[in-house]
């Protein structure tokens, strides 16, 4: 039997990680990776809570926050490809065209 | 016993995601994100839910991370990678993230009150099957459901817009291409 403060918290740590590649990296592609790495620890949370409860809605919120990140990378990959033909440039800190 | 899969998978878990956030490479990062994945996926199965771990795979592993790959194949990032971190101090970032993670860790382990709802682990008394899932999926959240499957068909219509070149430079292109070619 795994306590479920196991789960709460090796989700804490991947959201943390997630987080410094957000917040340090300079490379879009792994921003984004990252991001990907923090949504999947918050879907750990909510299968985690959905087990010790009983309740099949965490599962279901999980599949959608699937789908729904499925959409946001070929978006998002899509306007990274548009960026670097325009641009020819992925490091976050060369990307301010919307600075004005 | 199932404690012990549990810290492997979770070691594995945390080895591969700094490998994602400290690696040089583009390719070595989404190839550690893939292990990373795999990985809560094997933990699905632990926590009684087998078809999230296969919608996992199929999704994350199979579908947008292989859509990651071909970018960086196709995009040729490689002298990208020689600087990892950001220009300038990146002490503010760092002391955001141990700010989070310090409220995190403390909520986990003295809230009374998520205590008071997690319980001292209770045994599961019977597992949901799949069936129940889908039943759930497709009364209780068919509209969302719906929903959910225009979002992708937007998307879907959005990345090859995006992706796509512009009708103009490429006519030029076009245009360009055979008297280059020619000479």
């Amino acid at each position: 039997m795994i306590p479920t403060s196991w789960y709460l918290i090796l989700a804490a740590v991947l959201f943390v990680i997630g987080g410094a590649g957000v917040l340090l990296r300079r490379n879009v592609l792994i921003v984004l990776m990252s991001l990907e790495l923090m949504l999947n620890s918050v879907t750990i949370n909510l299968v985690a809570f959905g087990h010790v409860l009983q309740d099949l809605r965490g599962q279901i919120i999980a599949i959608f926050v699937i789908a729904i990140t499925a959409a946001e990378v070929a978006v998002a990959l899509g306007i990274l490809v548009a960026l670097l033909r325009n641009k020819h440039s992925l490091e976050v800190d060369e990307l301010t065209v919307l600075k004005g | 016993m199932e404690q012990a899969f549990f810290l492997l998978l979770a070691a594995v878990a945390v080895t591969a995601a700094l490998l994602v956030v400290l690696a040089r490479n583009p390719i070595h990062s989404a190839l550690a994100l893939v292990a990373c994945l795999v990985q809560i996926a094997a933990l699905y199965v632990l926590l009684g839910a087998p078809f999230l771990a296969v919608i996992q795979i199929f999704v994350y592993v199979g579908a947008v991370m292989v859509l990651f790959l071909f970018v960086i194949m196709m995009l040729d990032v490689r002298k990208e990678a020689q600087v990892r971190f950001l220009r300038g101090p990146l002490l503010p970032g760092l002391v955001v993230l141990a700010v989070l993670a310090g409220e995190m860790i403390a909520l986990l382990l003295h809230s009374t009150r998520l205590h008071a709802v997690m319980g001292p682990g209770q045994p599961v008394l019977e597992q949901p099957s799949v069936a129940d899932l889908s039943l759930l999926l497709f009364q209780e959240y068919l509209l969302p459901f719906e929903v959910a499957s225009v979002i992708l068909l937007v998307a879907l219509i959005g990345a090859v817009v995006l992706a796509r070149e512009d009708g103009a430079s490429a006519a030029k292109a076009a245009r360009k291409e055979p008297r280059g070619a020619a000479r």
